[in-house]
């Protein structure tokens, strides 16, 4: 396995969707080439910083107002009065 | 006394075999019942399915429009359009991906609108070879978190993935920062599978590459921002 057969596995490496037989020659790949060892690290740390440091902040105060105005929206479309009407016809068999 | 065996789904059968099946299946995700109470008109349950999720849908929308109006704005259209179609939901797919698939096509939509003299697709400038082929090499030490107070690695994250085409930062998201499976961010997109891991393979590749000018060992110090 050279580098770029390795570069076509790695969505397969990471996401542990590989067969063992080729795990087995990737992981023999990593073990001589420190170019590559380096590209897998290096990826992998790019998942986690972005999974773990949340670059856009979500306020409550912000939350609040947009459920606020949409469920305003929804409410105005009088769908949701219909299961007052629901409630009070009577239930025939 | 020996132990008594653990009860797996096959053994359980062969030792009652008229078990309905549907006893054997997974148990149903809550979301079923809370959509269900939601079409049959029930507020509460709507708003809960809103707060389940609004954050998800805003980050998603930020990152694909890079911007923070919009993607309050669109948020908001997303819900109300749930709210509106909440009948053609079949439960054939998790509720979340349904909401997913609407929030971007909803940001789609509002980068055309940005952008008049350009299309904006799934597809723009993702036959880019920029980025899929690894030039830096260098490893990065010490981890990102510990050159960079937290508002100065959030702007580099913000900064980077900005730079990205629409059709890569979009599959980055739902995949890596969202972690939806390749199959959901497939059914959410549109895409194939194997249209999915390329694109997510060439986005992870030119983000680690435009975040090693930050990170890489041979920066000594932190690289400007």
């Amino acid at each position: 396995m050279n580098c770029t057969d390795f570069l076509a596995k790695l969505t397969d490496y990471f996401d542990g969707q590989i067969d063992p037989d080729l795990l087995a020659e990737v992981k023999q790949h990593l073990g001589t080439c420190h170019h590559c060892e380096v590209v897998v690290d290096t990826t992998r740390k790019t998942i986690d910083v972005y999974r773990h440091h949340q670059p856009y902040d979500f306020p409550e105060e912000l939350s609040t107002r947009m459920r606020e105005a949409v469920m305003e929206r929804c409410k105005a479309t009088g769908k949701y009065p219909d299961v007052e009407k629901r409630a009070s016809k009577p239930t025939g068999t | 006394m020996p132990s008594p065996t653990p009860q797996t789904e096959e053994n359980l059968t062969d030792l009652v075999p008229d078990l309905p099946a549907d006893l054997l299946a997974e148990p149903p995700h809550p979301d079923v019942a809370l959509v269900a109470r939601a079409k049959a008109g029930d507020t509460a349950a709507f708003e809960q399915l809103i707060r389940q999720y609004e954050r998800q849908i805003f980050r998603t929308a930020q990152h694909i429009t890079q911007n923070r109006e919009d993607a309050e704005d669109i948020t908001q259209d997303v819900f109300f359009k749930a709210f509106q179609k909440l009948d053609q939901f079949q439960g054939n797919s998790k509720f979340s991906t349904w909401l997913v698939r609407i929030a971007v096509n909803e940001s789609l939509m509002r980068l055309r609108k940005r952008k008049t003299s350009k299309t904006v697709s799934m597809d723009q400038d993702v036959q880019t070879d920029e980025g899929s082929i690894p030039r830096d090499f260098a490893e990065w030490r010490p981890n990102p978190e510990q050159n960079y107070n937290q508002a100065e690695l959030a702007e580099i994250l913000r900064k980077t993935i900005a730079g990205l085409p629409p059709g890569f930062r979009t599959v980055f998201t739902l995949r890596d920062i969202e972690n939806l499976s390749t199959e959901e961010t497939a059914e959410a997109l549109g895409l194939s599978v194997p249209a999915v891991k390329s694109r997510l393979l060439r986005a992870r590749l030119q983000l680690r590459e435009r975040l090693s000018r930050y990170f890489g060992k041979k920066n000594e110090g932190s690289a400007k921002l």
